[in-house]
């Protein structure tokens, strides 16, 4: 049984950890990714310009908060792609990579954020759940829609149309919520169809994983009965063959596994958190050396490929750029009504009268004003 | 043929797992043992382990549990195994299931159901004897709703498993074992509506659950003193049927609200704020009050005069008539 060092914050990376690809860009195991390595450095490179530019324009106003997710592209998009179609996936409020992956509009992402809706995208569209702010609380959503595959029947049939899987996310500091708790103890009880994909990156805003637990996330799962096992989460590789074994193994029955994904929060919590306040900047210097992008492309351009396809990209980027721009101050203001169409399926007659008594007033605010 | 409330339930529950594949019951010893109350006795056994499912011992984990399966396309119907005990759920009732058919804009309905034994007066020990209602009823987007009759309850479960909002359902564990008639064929008022279950002219008295029976009987007892007594079954509490209660109020032009949960910020305070600001000119005496006190549930033996009964109740009767 692993301990972790109490004084220490970080969490290292050492031998146990699955890594294929090294920080220098060498792979260190076979893959059998081939041509799916360059569409996971596309959807790395992609998504960072999503978060990059939701930051800015967050700065700029045009966004209330955005929770940057630099520095765990890796994690996120290995898990992402690891997902068939008729996989769910439940995410927190930072899977912006994941998102992308399973084909969510990244402008759809920044409503939320806007203050333009409480969710942005149809949640059974792309089998990608609305985000869920309250820590943890989506852990139990996904161990009943679980439970509803099992019901449905669609677990151990050995057809790899049919057999679903859920994968949900959860950050380091969840793991000390008591819904997760409940959440591994179900998943176990009843060996349901999910994988836990918790990217340990290592700060709850400003609290570092020591103050969580004392030892590794991974074996937290040991205790519950299940499978548990440590990934470097900077490594798009690693990341993608661990989601894959755990997806399979639910899918075919064989029941949940929590991964780890060691990786770090190179921005603060928000653009609302000052991070200099409780941590060193040399800690995250270190970590942008071990970055997730960097690493696959060095190890693309040591493979010789063609210098096009990085230009391509860019180029493509550059779009994205624009059109997330663009598409964010085009985002639709909500109509007043909305909160009162959508509170029950049918309208009580007191929230009929206080939506007439609602407009009115929003009507007669916007003729004194114009 | 005369039914117990809990018996009733357990006729509702059956009708609708037989009815539809996809109604789930979920709980604390729900299957095996048929729930501490025996709501859902027998029905592991002719339903199987799917889908009466005996679940870990975790609140949270079972109103969380029961969002998911409504995201997956089922309707589950969880137990709460007494009201003191619901409070672990809370975060998942009101940060989650609440919400989600405001955050996704109507495209995910949670039609799911929360039974809960509700409510005193059974000689029990802590935490079995309390009235939450008004914390669900203070959040949008749940429905709240309360059996007083077996009929009632066999009608009200069926609406509210079919229902496709979230339903706080609220059982009158004091009354599980009172019978009546159940017509199981009858077309019942619909979910969010009050029912004027004795017609009067001089006051009207609105409660629900467990006191309507004993407002009935305060009816009797004021009709000896000449006054005239409507009481109105509540039902719902989230919506509450205000036209139901303006049309009365209007007529007699007096109101009394009974509930054992605690007077301040409570579904009196609610009731009589709308009937005033409808109705002010119309009264004859301002709306009434009588209710738990605003102290924690008491120990047992002291709950019997700490419940409004139906003394207390005549009593509000007359202070209004005093007006």
């Amino acid at each position: 049984m692993t301990m972790l060092n109490p004084e220490t914050a970080e969490v290292a990376l050492d031998d146990e950890i699955l890594t294929f690809l090294g920080p220098d860009g060498v792979l260190h195991r076979e893959t059998t990714l081939g041509g799916d390595l360059f569409a996971m450095y596309r959807d790395m490179v992609l998504s960072r310009r999503v978060d990059t530019e939701a930051i800015a324009l967050q700065r700029q106003g045009e966004l209330g908060l955005w929770p940057s997710m630099l520095g765990q592209e890796g994690a996120q998009v290995g898990a992402g792609r690891a997902l068939r179609s008729q996989d769910i996936a439940f995410p927190t409020y930072r899977e912006h990579a994941v998102a992308w992956c399973r084909g969510v509009d990244p402008v759809q992402l920044l409503g939320l954020f806007r203050g333009t809706t409480l969710g942005g995208w149809n949640p059974r569209e792309n089998n990608f759940n609305l985000y869920t702010l309250v820590i943890g609380a989506q852990t139990l959503h996904a161990v009943g829609y679980a439970m509803g595959i099992v019901r449905d029947g669609d677990v151990g049939t050995g057809d790899p149309d049919r057999d679903r899987a859920v994968l949900v996310f959860l950050g380091d500091g969840a793991l000390s919520e008591g819904e997760t708790n409940e959440a591994f103890v179900w998943a176990a009880a009843q060996n349901l169809p999910i994988v836990f994909f918790c990217q340990n990156n290592q700060w709850a805003i400003s609290a570092p994983y020591s103050v969580q637990s004392r030892v590794p996330v991974a074996q937290r799962a040991q205790g519950f009965g299940f499978r548990g096992v440590r990934v470097d989460g900077n490594d798009v590789v690693a990341s993608h063959a661990a989601t894959v074994d755990a997806l399979d193994r639910a899918r075919s029955g064989k029941g949940p596994t929590l991964i780890e994904a060691i990786t770090y929060r190179r921005n603060p919590h928000t653009t609302s958190d000052d991070d200099g306040r409780y941590r060193a900047a040399a800690m995250t210097e270190q970590w942008s050396a071990l970055d997730p992008i960097v690493r696959l492309r060095t190890h693309l351009e040591d493979s010789g490929v063609d210098a096009n396809f990085f230009a391509e990209v860019a180029a493509e980027e550059e779009l994205l750029a624009e059109r997330v721009r663009f598409g964010c101050r085009a985002l639709a203001e909500p109509d007043p009504a909305s909160p009162f169409l959508h509170t029950f399926a049918t309208m009580p007659a007191e929230l009929e009268r206080q939506l007439a008594a609602h407009l009115e007033f929003v009507a007669a605010g916007e003729e004194s004003s114009s | 043929m005369s039914t117990a409330i809990a018996r009733a339930l357990n006729d509702g529950l059956r009708s609708l797992l037989a009815e539809h594949e996809k109604v789930m019951l979920i709980g604390e010893d729900v299957g095996r043992l048929g729930g501490v109350f025996r709501v859902t006795d027998g029905l592991q056994q002719e339903f199987g382990e799917m889908r009466v499912v005996d679940s870990p011992l975790g609140e949270a984990g079972i109103v969380g549990s029961a969002i998911g399966l409504a995201m997956a396309g089922y309707r589950p119907v969880c137990e709460i195994q007494f009201d003191g005990f619901v409070f672990p759920a809370m975060n998942q009732i009101i940060t989650q299931l609440a919400k989600y058919r405001h955050r996704s804009e109507g495209m995910v309905s949670l039609p799911v159901v929360i039974r809960i034994p509700f409510g005193g007066g059974i000689g029990a020990i802590e935490h079995h004897s309390e009235s939450p209602e008004a914390y669900f009823a203070h959040t949008a987007g749940l429905r709240v709703v309360c059996p007083s009759s077996a009929q009632e309850a066999f009608d009200l479960i069926r609406l509210a498993v079919q229902s496709e909002d979230p339903v706080v359902f609220l059982e009158p564990k004091h009354n599980y074992w009172l019978k009546g008639d159940v017509d199981q064929h009858a077309t019942p008022l619909p979910l969010g509506a009050a029912k004027v279950v004795r017609p009067g002219h001089d006051l009207t008295l609105v409660t629900y659950g467990a006191l309507v029976p004993t407002a009935l009987t305060v009816a009797d007892e004021a009709a000896l003193d000449g006054r005239s007594v409507e009481v109105i079954d509540l039902r719902s509490l989230s919506p509450i049927d205000d036209a139901t209660i303006l049309a009365s109020v209007e007529r007699t032009g007096r109101l009394v609200v009974a509930h054992e949960a605690s007077s301040t910020a409570g579904l009196g305070a609610e009731i009589i704020a709308r009937v005033q600001d409808a109705l002010f000119y119309s009264m004859a005496a301002p709306g009434i009050r009588v209710t738990g006190y605003d102290t924690p549930y008491p120990a047992s033996r002291l709950e019997r005069d700490w419940l409004p009964g139906v003394d207390r109740m005549l009593d509000a009767i007359d202070r209004s008539f005093a007006y």
